[in-house]
């Protein structure tokens, strides 16, 4: 019902006229960020309104490539900024290598005036480390062991291991000005206690080309250019950022006018941008940009049905994803042939494949036992039906779809397949619990040239001794698939990584512990005389470039 | 006075009581929902790990039995401490306020409009029964009855936000500082106006049919013939004699509807994009926001509460022939 108004809405947003404001610019998204302080937790929505008041260490760009936004130089082993080290025997890395990198801060202040220096550096890390602190991932700060501090824009880190990643610093820094005396006052309650909650538009929370001004919770944003601001003068002097959480109902501010632009990464739907796009490609442009975001099938490896590979791979060349790709999102998803997408680039093309073949599909059934067919399905020797149960995620209305088709291709090769949707809280605690009986459709979401040890190391299995944590939800054990994720975190030459990335893809393929599905696209619907507007593909989103945002030709 | 004072305490009493079973059962069914925060933070976040989930489960305190849980947030409650919303890392207090607040202002208004309208429209059908009138009145109730609240949001949309451009498609007004006051105050109504239409339309039907129906049963009793037959004016007929009997059971129902005044409505909110109650509570749900979800029903359980108390008072007040805190 809700889609026939929307086309509804479309078919009538012809006599919509939006109303610009020079220097403003008005943005919707879906979510509202839940804490501000950008430590605590890891959320979307809050480091899409963080990124334009304030920069991590270190990003990468569009190109996946890795910049520095608060250091003046990217430290490599090449420029003789990072080293690898023997760490000192203090008990915490005696014997092992490490490494040591040098920082050199730009000139920043908060906006309250006072520097941003190598204290706030130190601040953050204490926080981060701190197990009180309420930091939910801190495996970032705990991996630095030292942090030496020279002046107010230098400083060196010492880190615990020698890795690939050695200088991505994603540091969000913290203001030790205002939070320190809080922290230090109860490290227990900074969680409630942080400025960032009690006092959201203190100017010296933020250093960015904006700061926020208004926070109206559940309703809107405001921010406003940051006088103390050192780069690049931002276009608008003000952003508004609309929270609006139904997408119609996003969708029929953008065509009233109320919002000049969704933002992309938490905005239209790729099914609602494709039918925007069909009735209003004179007035936006639109640019659909594939994600390191992984739809796939997770296959319960303990299940004796799912544990021979040639089953998986049989299942893999049974699901004509290309056809999927190109009925329901009109070609634009990508089909996904392995964990790294081709955007990273420690892609290898190298991997094995697996094309739409039934016939192939049906050889590979019929060889691990499942020859005879009763009813159109498939048994063992014993009998047992080929009936497996597929899990996803109720109210996405894309999955449930998708999960459709699934049903109706597998059951041509002789497998019966049941459909389960269930509330994400419900579906995310059996995956964490690793509850469920066969396949498991959702998505992963990955850093560029990220090494997938938590979904794919057996290490990384979930259960209760680990309190469940991991997200290598099959159960998938291979010693050589642990190796290749150790060395590749640990090799520094980008071409021995890449050889190791390509050994991870080919033994992915070989095993199938994980069915590749796509890879998501995220729709950027731009007004036309927006621009400056360029979308990242990952989690480094595209508003940490927002002073390049700007109207042209209104 | 005696009687209704001693009627009141009993009802505070009750009052106490039923919220301090609600807040049980309801703690206890949140936390027998699947999952818990940390689930959710470990799935949104490839990096944390098992020592992190660990950590942060004691933190939170989420290593405890359910019932200790509870009975340290019940501790804390009855100092006045209902604790902090996870989802938003601040004093559940705070949060709920402003959502009350602009949940009050929606409901609130689409509340009285909706009386405004029923009451004549009911009493004037009912006087008129089955003229052309009174069918278009019914088919118009029925509608109203019958009409998903989305399906009318999103028409409301299409038509004043999208087409005409009248009114904005949703959210609440950007006031900026300096603003004058009627400027402002005219800027928040036509933020308001299209949920307020919404919500009033969808209650309209409702209101005008219990006071028709209650109107005509009125019209029908003995004592309003013996005032006809008395040569009474029929103004003073239909107001003085008829309405004045009929609004009991009226009051009652809106009176009822008092609760709904403040925990929200949830569709509305949402598709209007308005942060009130409805859209608080039922995110805190999804969110496995304990403090937030608790104290979010908490309130809306105290309003229907204090809204049966109201129908009964109310009754009381228009129906001298019904005394509170009486025994016979």
């Amino acid at each position: 019902m809700i889609r026939r108004f929307l086309c509804l809405i479309l078919a009538l947003s012809a006599f919509a006229v939006p109303a610009f404001a020079k220097d403003e610019l008005v943005v919707g998204m879906t979510q509202m960020p839940d804490t501000w302080n950008p430590v605590i937790s890891a959320m979307l929505a809050k480091s899409l309104i963080n990124n334009m008041a304030a920069r991590p260490m270190t990003a990468y760009d569009a190109n996946s490539q890795l910049v520095c936004l608060v250091c003046t130089e990217l430290p490599t082993i090449e420029n003789g900024k990072a080293r690898v080290i023997d760490l000192p025997d203090n008990g915490k890395g005696g014997g092992r290598k490490g490494m040591e990198i040098d920082v050199e801060m730009r000139d920043m202040r908060w906006a309250d005036g006072v520097p941003v220096t190598a204290k706030d550096v130190a601040f953050t890390l204490d926080v981060g480390k701190h197990p009180l602190s309420g930091v939910a991932s801190s495996e970032d700060y705990r991996r630095i062991l030292k942090l030496d501090v020279h002046d107010d824009r230098h400083f060196t880190m010492t880190i615990d291991r020698v890795t690939f990643d050695y200088n991505a610093i994603g540091l969000s820094l913290l203001p030790a000005h205002i939070d320190k005396p809080i922290f230090d006052a109860n490290p227990a309650e900074y969680r409630n206690k942080t400025a960032f909650d009690t006092d959201p538009t203190n100017p010296g929370l933020a250093f960015g080309p904006f700061r926020k001004v208004e926070i109206v919770p559940g309703s809107r944003i405001v921010l406003e250019q940051n006088p103390t601001w050192t780069g690049e003068r931002p276009h608008f002097k003000r952003i508004v950022v609309k929270i609006i959480e139904n997408t119609a109902a996003l969708e029929a501010n953008l065509l009233s006018g109320n919002i000049d632009y969704a933002l992309g990464e938490l905005g239209l739907s790729l099914d609602q941008a494709l039918a925007f796009e069909k009735r209003h490609k004179d007035k936006y442009d639109f640019i659909y940009k594939p994600a390191l975001i992984y739809e796939h099938i997770d296959t319960m490896l303990d299940n004796p049905l799912l544990a021979d590979r040639r089953v998986r791979q049989a299942i893999l060349m049974a699901i004509d994803r290309k056809a999927i790709s190109d009925k329901l999102f009109e070609g634009k998803q990508p089909v996904a042939e392995g964990p790294i997408s081709p955007l990273d680039p420690m892609y290898s093309d190298a991997a094995r494949r697996y094309p739409y073949d039934p016939a192939a599909a049906r050889r590979l059934l019929d060889e691990a036992g499942y020859g005879e067919t009763k009813n159109g399905v498939r048994q063992d020797a014993k009998g047992g039906r080929f009936s497996i149960e597929i899990t996803t995620t109720a109210g996405n209305r894309v999955r449930e779809l998708v999960a459709q088709v699934i049903q109706s291709q597998l059951k041509q090769v002789g497998i019966e397949v049941r459909i389960k949707a269930d509330p994400p809280r419900i579906f995310s605690e059996q995956l964490n619990r690793r509850q469920f009986s066969g396949l498991a459709m959702y998505a992963w979401v990955q850093q560029p040239q990220g090494v997938p040890r938590t979904l794919l190391s057996s290490k990384e299995i979930p259960s209760a001794e680990n309190g469940w944590s991991g997200q290598n939800y099959p159960g998938y054990r291979n010693p050589a698939m642990d190796a290749a994720l150790d060395d590749a975190e640990r090799e520094l030459d980008v071409a021995k990584r890449k050889a190791l990335f390509a050994d991870i893809q080919r033994i992915h393929a070989e095993d199938l512990p994980v069915l590749p599905l796509f890879f998501r696209v995220d729709p950027f619907v731009i007004p036309k005389p927006l621009k400056g507007v360029v979308p990242t593909g990952h989690l480094n989103s595209s508003t940490l470039w927002v002073e390049q945002w700007r109207w042209e030709d209104r | 006075m005696l009687h209704m004072t001693r009627y009141l305490a009993s009802r505070g009493m009750q009052t106490i009581v039923t919220l301090a079973l609600m807040s049980l059962v309801v703690y206890l069914l949140i936390g027998l929902m699947p999952g818990d925060p940390i689930d959710l933070m470990v799935s949104g976040d490839p990096k944390m790990t098992s020592q992190d989930a660990a950590r942060l489960r004691a933190l939170y305190g989420l290593d405890k039995p359910l019932l200790d849980r509870y009975l340290a947030w019940a501790d804390q409650a009855i100092q006045g401490n209902f604790g902090y919303s996870r989802s938003f890392n601040q004093p559940v207090l705070a949060v709920l306020w402003p959502r009350l607040l602009n949940t009050f202002l929606l409901a609130g208004m689409a509340f009285v409009s909706s009386a405004v309208i029923a009451l004549p429209l009911g009493i004037w059908a009912a006087n008129h029964p089955r003229s052309w009138a009174d069918y278009l009145i019914n088919l118009f109730c029925f509608a109203g009855i019958s009409v998903p609240p989305f399906w009318l949001a999103l028409l409301a949309i299409t038509l004043f936000a999208v087409a005409l451009g009248w009114l904005p498609a949703g959210g609440m007004a950007d006031v900026r500082p300096g603003t004058g006051f009627l400027q402002a105050l005219g800027e928040q109504l036509r933020f308001l106006a299209l949920p307020v239409a919404t919500l009033t339309l969808v209650q309209l039907g409702g209101y005008t049919r219990f006071m028709r129906g209650s109107m005509i049963e009125a019209l029908r009793q003995d004592y309003v013939r013996t005032a006809r037959a008395k040569g009474a004016p029929e103004r003073r007929v239909l107001w003085g004699h008829a309405f004045a009997n009929a609004l009991a059971p009226v009051l009652t129902i809106l009176a009822l509807s008092f609760g709904g005044l403040f925990s929200g409505a949830l569709i509305t909110e949402t598709v209007f994009a308005w942060p009130g109650m409805g859209k608080a509570i039922y995110q805190a749900i999804l969110d496995n926001d304990y403090n937030l979800a608790l104290v979010g029903l908490l309130v809306a359980t105290f309003a229907t509460i204090l809204g049966n108390l109201l129908a009964d008072v109310a009754y009381a007040w228009v129906d001298p022939r019904v005394s509170i805190g009486e025994t016979a």
